[in-house]
Parts: C-alpha cells; structure tokens; sequence
C-alpha cells in the first residue's frame, strides 16, 4: 500500500484528508505567528529551567580542594581542561542542605543562614509593605478626590515622582540618605531635637543588631527599608484607587447623605466595596513584584545585620555571586518558585473572581 | 480602568460643594506634608549634585549649596568611577543592552501576542499559562543555568566576528524583503516601517558588534554584552507577549472581520490593523523593557568583568554605600540625576498609558 490510487480512497479516508487540510489552514497562521516566540523561549527561557532543575540534583560548580574546578568541558584548542569534573549527582542533597540548615552548609555561607528564618521574613517583608501601600494608596486617593481641595493637579503631578524614578536609584538613593554619619535622615533628625537641647544623634540604621522594639523580631534596617519602600510604592495604588473612585456615580453618595449616612459611613459601606475590584489585582502584582523585590533589599541593607533581613531572591544572588555554589543555587531558585506557584495561583483565581464583581 | 470616566473628572467646578476653610486648610497641611516626604529624597539627591566643594560627603542639610555649580556633572561625565571610562561609554553600554533587548522583545513578542489574542488552537491554554509563570518568576532565580550554559558558548573571537556580520546582514536583507514590496506598492503603513526601522538597528547593531576590532581571543558568550542581553531576553520577551496580550484583548475584533470580508489576508490584518491600533501598547511595553534593561544589575554584575562593557546601573552600585571609597557623593547624585533623567523625562509623557496598562495587566490576570 505504498501508493494509493486517488480513485480507489474510500470517501471517509478523503473527507479525513481534506479535515486535515482543512485543520492546517486554520492552524497555519497562528503557528506562523507563534514560531519565532517559541522557538526563542524554548532556547533562552524553557531550556535554561530545565537544566535548573537538573544542575539542583548535582553539585555543579562546587570548588574543590584540588584547585578551582572549571565549569566547561570546553579549553583552548579544543582540548578538555585538566581541572575539568563533571558536575555529579548528589540527590536532594542540595535541598536538604537548605531546608534543614545543614551546619556544614550554613558554616560555609558564612554562619547566617537560616531558612525558615529567611522564608519568614521574605513573606512578612511583602505582606507589611503591600498593606503599607494599599491603606495609604486609598488614603490618599480619597484625600485627592475631594471636591473643592486646592492644587490638585499640582499634587497629583508631585505624587507620581516615585513612579517616575528608577527602583535601583531609589534605592542607592536612600540607602545614602540612611546613611550613619553623613545621611539626610540622621541630619533631619538632629534637626528637629537639638533645639530642645538634645544631643544630636547618629543612628546606625543599617548595622544596629539590637532590636529597636523589643519582642518583635525585626531589625532596624528592616525599618528603614519599610520607610523607603512604603514611599515608592504607594503612589501606583493611588493612581489604581483614583481611577476606581472617579467610576463610582455620586448620586450614591447623594442618596446616602440624604439617608443620613455620615463620611466615614460612606467610606466604609460605599467606596471602599467599590474599590475591591481594582485593589484587589493591583495588591496581588505588589504582593508579587514585594516578594521578588530585590533592589531595595540589595541596594539598601545588604542583607544585613548578620543575614536578618536577606530575602529569597537577594541569597539566591549571593549563592551565585560570593558562593559560587551554583548547584545550590539552583536548587534555592526551584524552592523560590515552588513558593511562587500557590501565591500565583490565588493571584490568578482572585483576580479572576473579581471580574465578575465588577459595577 | 484609569481612564474610563474622564468626564467626571474636573474637579472644583462651580456645582462642586465648597470645604469650609478649616477643612480646606487641614487637608492642605496633609497634602503640603506629603509632597514634602516625597520631594524631600529628590531635593537632597538635586541639591546633592549641585554642591561644587566635592567634598566626600555632606555634613548638613542645605537646599542650596553655597556657590551652586555644575562642576559634579562635568566630573561625572568625564570619569564617573575608578575605572577608566567616560559617562558616554557606560551610557552607550546600556542603551545597546537595553534597547536591542526590548527591540527584540517586542518584534517577536508582538506577533506572539497577536497570535494568542486572536485565535484558538491546541495548546493555547497551557502555552498563555507557561508565559505568565515565567513572568511570576523572579530574573534571579534563573541566573545560574543561564550563567552555566552561556559560559559554556565559546568560540574564536575571528569566527564570532563572522557570524556577527553574517547575522546582521541577514537580519538586514529579511528586513528590506519583508517592507520594500510594501513601500514601493504604496501600502506600507506604521506598522511597516517600525518594523522595518526595528530591523535595520537591530542588524545593523550586529554588523557593527562584528566589525569592532577583538579584544581577547576567545570569545565568551557569558562574559559579553550580547550574552547578558540573550540572558534578558530570556525574561523581556514573555513580559512583552504577556503585556501585550493584554492590550489586544481590549482591541474590539469587528475592524479584523471587516477586512477579512474585504479579502484581507492575515498578514495585512495584522500589518495594517493592528499594529496600527496597538502603537500605544507598543510604546508602552517597550519603554517597560527599556527601562528594565537601563537599570538591569545583577546579570550584568555577575557576567561582565571587562570594565569596556560596563553599564551605568553596575557604575551607579560602584558609587553607593561601602563600595563608594572616596568617590565624593556629588558626584553620585549627578550620576543618579543623569542615569534616572532619560526614563523618567519618557515616562511622564507616557504617564497616562503607562498606567492604563499596569493596571490592565493585573485586572486580566
């Protein structure tokens, strides 16, 4: 049956045939399309997490005692480099070394690691600012939106300059301004208390290990970092709670004044459940880019003091970059997105279930 | 969303009701303070770089400098860090970088997103899902496979040089083929001809790259800008598709159907459609990955390590905190004016799309 007579195919092999042809034009174009896309994907994006997730089982890029161990197979000429070792396979050697802060490991990422700890402040980290950006995003939003206020187009022109400015100059940027000796914040400060015969300050934002409230865990840095954050993201929940309430009628809050409801009545049983829809998948993109947020960490603190404030990304970075424990690293980055899925899936589910809710 | 109600929007008109003037002054003492907490980092940063005493670092708060100059700048764009090179080179550096990556980001993302906006066909579920992951997943998580296979690409610096020229005349002759026909018949629209200038920087940014004398004989692939830009690429172009999706989603479908009754073919629809209609979406999500490749760090931090190929946001990081020395921080504050001026002038003219689209992004989630 290698060659078939046109006239001897049975009808429902031809009206297959033709489905297909059929099928194909239909796919044609968005195949052609989609190709370019794919095909880069596949090489840059998909196969580089692929080899992730099996560079996460080996210990790739481990230095040796016999010299630096060469993590291409690839010398000069062609030749295989004599310091060249396989990487090798060493089971979920990796991710127990993580999750349950092996002593050796933690000793060797210089004693201040620990997981739990890190995953910890990672999530209050993102839950602490995006609260901070959400209450006073809307706020503010509501401030702005009263009728009669004064130079509001002036302010609302001020407002977005956080927006505007890069996040890695903001950070550097405030990581001077918090600066010990020579910082604005220190200066400003002294400003303020030594004209009531105060001696001036010098607080040691970054470095200071004592707790500044005591019981709550968190270092000074993490303050400072929260003050520097908290002023470059609310603005963007401004401008989402600004669209949101200039789509509210005001005939409700007429009729509700009328009914003799107070301000803050209105506030609470009107705007703010008309404001839900749009708050809602503006928090989950915070919740989202807080988590990964790795500038102002970086820029600002550091990590430090003693590795209390580092989060996910940032030690991914230094696994990398002053570890060189590229195995490990990626075996951190799998555990970073197994931390990412369900956040993104309710991301996903939520944002959706709001649509519906929509006015 | 933001843009929805514009006709509401004029505020103290002559119906609005007045405040009292306690109300009126109390909110304007909230609103004075917080456009003080905001200008106040910008006022320091501003009057920071004005300072001409270079002086290593300030002792007290003065909005002013005494005897306020541009002299921090001029230094700045001489020599701004320790290594040998000019503002100029830093700054050509990460324009290159940045605006190859979400060039190149965008023509291949757009075409993608037209796709997965416009038609069905298996797999498009699990495909659109794949994309917004990988846009969910931080760039860092993905630094060591990507340092690991890119360090492996080496090749004879003579043969790179090849292929460099060879790709951009290809790109270039694909470029003319895919527009010409149309600019000579008359039918070229804006679409083709921000195709068609995408093309020629791009190739001719590869010509250039290859005719540029060596500077070591090995080339590494890792330890180039060519390699952290396909490292970018690898987070830019799903951002790019998925942003874009977006945007064409909201665009109604009955301009397409009437062409098509018309006998348009699919390639006119999109050429002359829709790319058309999405030039807003285009601006927007371009100016996104430029600013993203402008002030990308880590990739680049971990990959370069020949000062030639440096960019400006790895000179801004060699100025900042304990890594400054004795680098005077007016020298640091016109740098970071300089580096942020650039985006933040595109932004302010982009504002109202730019936020159209943030938002719009996280609503169709």
């Amino acid at each position: 049956m290698a060659t078939t007579n046109p006239e001897l195919v049975s009808p429902t092999a031809r009206a297959t045939r033709s489905a297909l042809r059929e099928g194909w034009r239909q796919l044609r174009t968005p195949i052609i399309y989609l190709l370019p896309a794919f095909v880069i994907m596949m090489v840059v994006t998909f196969y580089p997490l692929a080899f992730q997730v099996w560079m996460s089982f080996t210990d790739y890029g481990v230095i040796k005692e016999e010299g630096k161990q060469t993590l291409n197979p690839f010398g000069p000429g062609g030749t295989t480099p004599p310091n060249y070792r396989p990487a090798q396979f060493v089971g979920f050697k990796n991710y127990l070394d993580i999750i349950t802060n092996n002593p050796q490991f933690v000793a060797r990422l210089g004693g201040n690691f620990d997981f739990w700890r890190l995953l910890a402040f990672n999530l209050w980290w993102t839950f602490s600012n995006v609260g901070f950006h959400v209450a006073l995003g809307i706020i503010i939003a509501v401030l702005l939106n009263v009728e009669g206020l004064w130079g509001r187009k002036i302010y609302r022109a001020i407002y977005i300059l956080p927006m505007v400015l890069p996040n890695i100059v903001v950070a550097t940027v405030w990581r001077n301004m918090f600066d010990d000796q020579y910082g604005s914040i220190n200066q400003l400060i002294n400003l303020f208390i030594t004209p009531f015969g105060l001696d001036p300050v010098q607080i040691r934002w970054f470095n200071q290990i004592q707790d500044p409230i005591p019981g709550i865990g968190l270092p000074l840095s993490y303050y400072a970092m929260l003050i520097a954050n908290i002023w470059l993201g609310w603005p963007f929940m401004t401008i989402v709670a600004t669209g949101a309430l200039q789509s509210i009628p005001k005939e409700m809050y007429e009729a509700a004044s009328i009914d003799g409801a107070t301000g803050m009545q209105q506030f609470w049983r009107i705007t703010l459940p008309l404001l839900r829809p749009a708050m809602v998948p503006a928090a989950m993109v915070g919740i989202v880019t807080t988590f990964n947020l790795f500038h102002v960490i970086y820029f600002m603190s550091g990590g430090g003091p003693l590795g209390r404030t580092e989060i996910m990304v940032t030690q991914a970075f230094k696994l990398i970059n002053v570890n060189q424990l590229y195995g490990v690293a990626a075996a951190f980055s799998v555990i970073i997105a197994l931390v990412l899925i369900p956040i993104f899936l309710i991301t996903n589910k939520i944002s959706r279930a709001t649509e519906s809710y929509d006015v | 969303m933001s843009s929805v109600t514009a006709p509401r929007r004029s505020g103290s008109t002559a119906a609005g009701r007045r405040l009292k003037w306690w109300q009126q002054l109390v909110l304007q003492a909230i609103c004075i303070f917080i456009a003080a907490t905001v200008l106040f980092p910008v006022l320091w940063i501003v009057s920071m770089s004005l300072d001409p005493r270079n002086i290593s670092r300030p002792t007290e708060l003065n909005l002013i400098p005494p005897g306020a100059s541009l002299q921090a700048y001029l230094q700045v764009l001489d020599r701004p860090t320790a290594n040998p090179v000019t503002f100029a080179e830093l700054a050509f550096n990460s324009l290159r970088l940045a605006g190859g990556v979400s060039a190149f980001a965008l023509l291949i993302g757009v075409s993608a997103a037209y796709a997965f906006s416009r038609f069905k066909f298996p797999g498009r579920q699990f495909m659109m899902i794949a994309v917004l992951a990988i846009t969910v997943l931080p760039s860092v998580a993905t630094i060591a496979p990507l340092f690991a296979l890119l360090n492996s690409i080496r090749v004879s610096s003579a043969i790179m040089s090849i292929v460099l020229i060879l790709a951009g005349l290809m790109l270039l002759g694909l470029t003319l083929f895919a527009v010409l026909p149309a600019i000579r018949l008359g039918s070229a629209g804006p679409g083709n001809y921000f195709f068609g200038a995408v093309g020629l920087v791009i190739s001719f940014g590869l010509i250039y790259g290859g005719l540029a004398p060596a500077r070591s004989e090995v080339f590494v692939l890792r330890n180039s800008l060519l390699g952290v830009g396909i490292a970018m690429v690898s987070g830019a172009l799903p951002f790019a598709i998925w942003n874009l999706k977006g945007y064409l989603d909201t665009i109604p479908k009955e301009l397409e159907e009437a062409a098509i009754i018309d006998g348009a073919s699919p390639n006119q629809v999109f050429f002359q459609i829709v790319l058309p209609l999405a030039t807003p979406a285009l601006a927007v999500t371009g100016f996104l990955g430029f600013t993203g490749g402008w002030t990308e760090f880590f990739l680049s931090w971990q990959f370069l390590t020949d000062p030639k190929d440096f960019t400006l946001a790895m000179s801004l990081y060699n100025m900042t905190g304990q890594y400054a020395g004795q680098i005077p921080w007016s020298r640091f504050a016109a740098f970071s004016i300089l580096l942020s001026l650039p985006v933040a002038i595109v932004y302010l003219l982009l504002q109202r799309y730019i936020i159209g689209g943030l938002t719009l992004g996280g609503v169709k989630g």
